[in-house]
């Protein structure tokens, strides 16, 4: 131990890389396994929507046909792409939700002592937030294909991509807004101004044509709305097909919430020092 | 043997920090030698823990640099954060997860995985006297099995730097006291250096390195020894209480 300046081999190799990655995907899988009523609600929520609320409508609300649809579809149909979406919301949001409540807790300050490069470990993050989506996002789809909802069974793989880049768009935007709680009832806040606006604000429920006819302040505002775009994107891609203005969308906002996050949790910038403490 | 080692574990200079108009921290310096115990003494709200969030780069020093083995947090934050082990005040285990994938996460977040993470887990958690809980949640242990399951974390990548901030808060007299013998060890036994951060006078002894912190100020530095003498005090509680000038700290 006489060791003069102790000199660590500078920074990681790839592989290192690879074993933090995974270490913070498998965390995130393990606790969302472990969190059994997370699990449960996080499936109640779509299908409470699909199952009671779609059917009531299936008669007041007629779709006619527009892209990506080449049929008339029951409203059933129509409303998937939105509640998937909804899902990945409610997960980022909810990721964002434990950040606060790790951040309580010091789990996030664990995450922000390792030696890694802090910009990775919150991609890092945002992937694994990301991959718990998209698990839940199949197994509502399974569920949704045995009450008759039947996209094309190719669309089932070709949504996979634009389930990836709107559930890390959507767990950016709760990065971000995590850096901004301070507390954790704040979530009752989050709920309120942000899931419900960007829910009902959207092409979720409704055809975006339907909006314009009643109130062209509210197409307006749909039109704006990112999370619009994340649902469009979801319901061309499950019809194997891309929607070109969506996919620019969404990939915007993806980078820029991404690197917003990334600068609320630069310790230079001290967003989080702000709170105090800490 | 306790010769003083040219690079020093820590080395705190001129740090100031604020929150807004509320200061924190003024003008702090300390070093923390290698394979030293050194304790930080301060009441509730002297300081420590921004100390400790500065030091673990949870936010940046506003004034001041903080190096760790001569390597800067500001500048060289990998290389300072790889030789540090830290244990929050705050409890940070997940306590959804068993013991060992606690430990196994911290290695991932170190880097190190596969067949070395388990054997190093294995081995921290054996020196921990709780290797038959690996495999239970991490729910179930007490708060005195919590601190050292977190000691042992805190391990696993080898640092040479340990800093615990108020470790044995919340805990029982039995707990306080094997946590402290159980560090003291390390710096003996293997050289670590750790700055230990408590209000608890009774935990520090007089051949340990002081840092008095009051109100965000150092107040005074040196072995128990010294501080005492050189406050014309007869120990560390009544010099503790003529430096600050206030109540002492309340010991246990």
């Amino acid at each position: 131990m006489t060791a003069q300046r102790t000199v660590p081999p500078d920074g990681f190799t790839l592989g290192q890389f690879l074993i933090c990655l995974r270490g913070i995907v498998w965390r995130e899988a393990l606790r969302f396994v472990q969190q059994r009523e997370r699990f449960v609600s996080a499936l109640v929520r779509p299908l409470v929507w699909l199952f009671i609320f779609a059917a009531g409508f299936r008669q007041i609300l007629g779709v006619s046909i527009i892209p990506p649809y080449h049929t008339y579809v029951l409203y059933e149909e129509y409303v998937t792409p939105g509640l998937i979406a909804m899902i990945q919301l409610f997960n980022g949001m909810q990721s964002s939700l434990s950040m606060v409540y790790d951040r309580e807790m010091g789990n996030m300050r664990m995450l922000l002592v390792s030696p890694f490069p802090r910009w990775f470990l919150l991609v890092a993050k945002l992937l694994a937030s990301t991959a718990v989506s998209i698990v839940q996002v199949y197994v509502f789809l399974a569920i949704a294909w045995a009450w008759g909802i039947e996209p094309p069974p190719l669309g089932l793989l070709t949504v996979l991509p634009a389930l990836a880049l709107s559930g890390f768009m959507l767990g950016a935007l709760g990065m971000l807004l995590s850096s901004a709680i301070r507390q954790l009832e704040n979530f009752a806040g989050v709920m309120n101004f942000v899931i419900f606006p960007m829910f009902f604000a959207s092409s979720a429920l409704y055809p975006l044509w339907l909006v314009r006819q009643s109130s062209p302040v509210v197409y307006a505002i749909c039109r704006l709305n990112p999370f619009t775009y994340a649902i469009e994107l979801i319901r061309f891609a499950l019809y194997g097909e891309v929607d070109w203005p969506s996919l620019a969308v969404v990939t915007v906002m993806t980078l820029l919430l991404t690197a917003g996050a990334i600068l609320a949790y630069d310790p230079a910038l001290g967003l989080i020092a702000r709170r105090g403490g800490g | 043997m306790n010769v003083a080692l040219p690079v020093p574990a820590l080395s705190v200079e001129a740090v100031s920090h604020s929150y807004g108009a509320r200061r924190a921290l003024h003008d702090v310096s300390l070093t923390v030698p290698q394979a030293r115990f050194t304790a930080l003494l301060g009441l509730n709200g002297a300081g420590k823990t921004t100390l400790f969030s500065l030091v673990t780069r949870l936010f940046q020093t506003q004034q001041g640099s903080i190096s760790v083995l001569g390597h800067k947090v500001a500048r060289e934050p990998g290389a300072a954060l790889r030789l540090l082990g830290v244990v929050f005040q705050a409890r940070t285990l997940d306590l959804d997860l068993s013991v060992m994938n606690n430990l196994l996460y911290h290695a991932a977040l170190h880097g190190i995985g596969g067949r070395e993470a388990r054997a190093r887990a294995g081995t921290v958690l054996a020196e921990a006297g709780l290797a038959d809980r690996a495999r239970e949640p991490a729910r179930l242990l007490s708060g005195g099995q919590m601190r050292r399951v977190e000691i042992a974390r805190a391990l696993l990548h080898r640092p040479r730097l340990l800093v615990l901030d108020e470790p044995t808060v919340g805990l029982d007299v039995a707990s306080r006291a094997a946590i402290l013998r159980h560090v003291r060890g390390l710096v003996r036994e293997r050289g670590v250096a750790v700055l230990w951060a408590t209000h608890l006078l009774d935990e520090i002894g007089t051949s340990d390195d002081v840092v008095v912190l009051h109100q965000g100020r150092v107040l005074a530095c040196g072995t128990g020894g010294e501080v005492v003498a050189a406050s014309g005090a007869a120990d560390l509680r009544a010099a503790f209480t003529r430096l600050t000038g206030g109540e002492p700290a309340e010991a246990a």
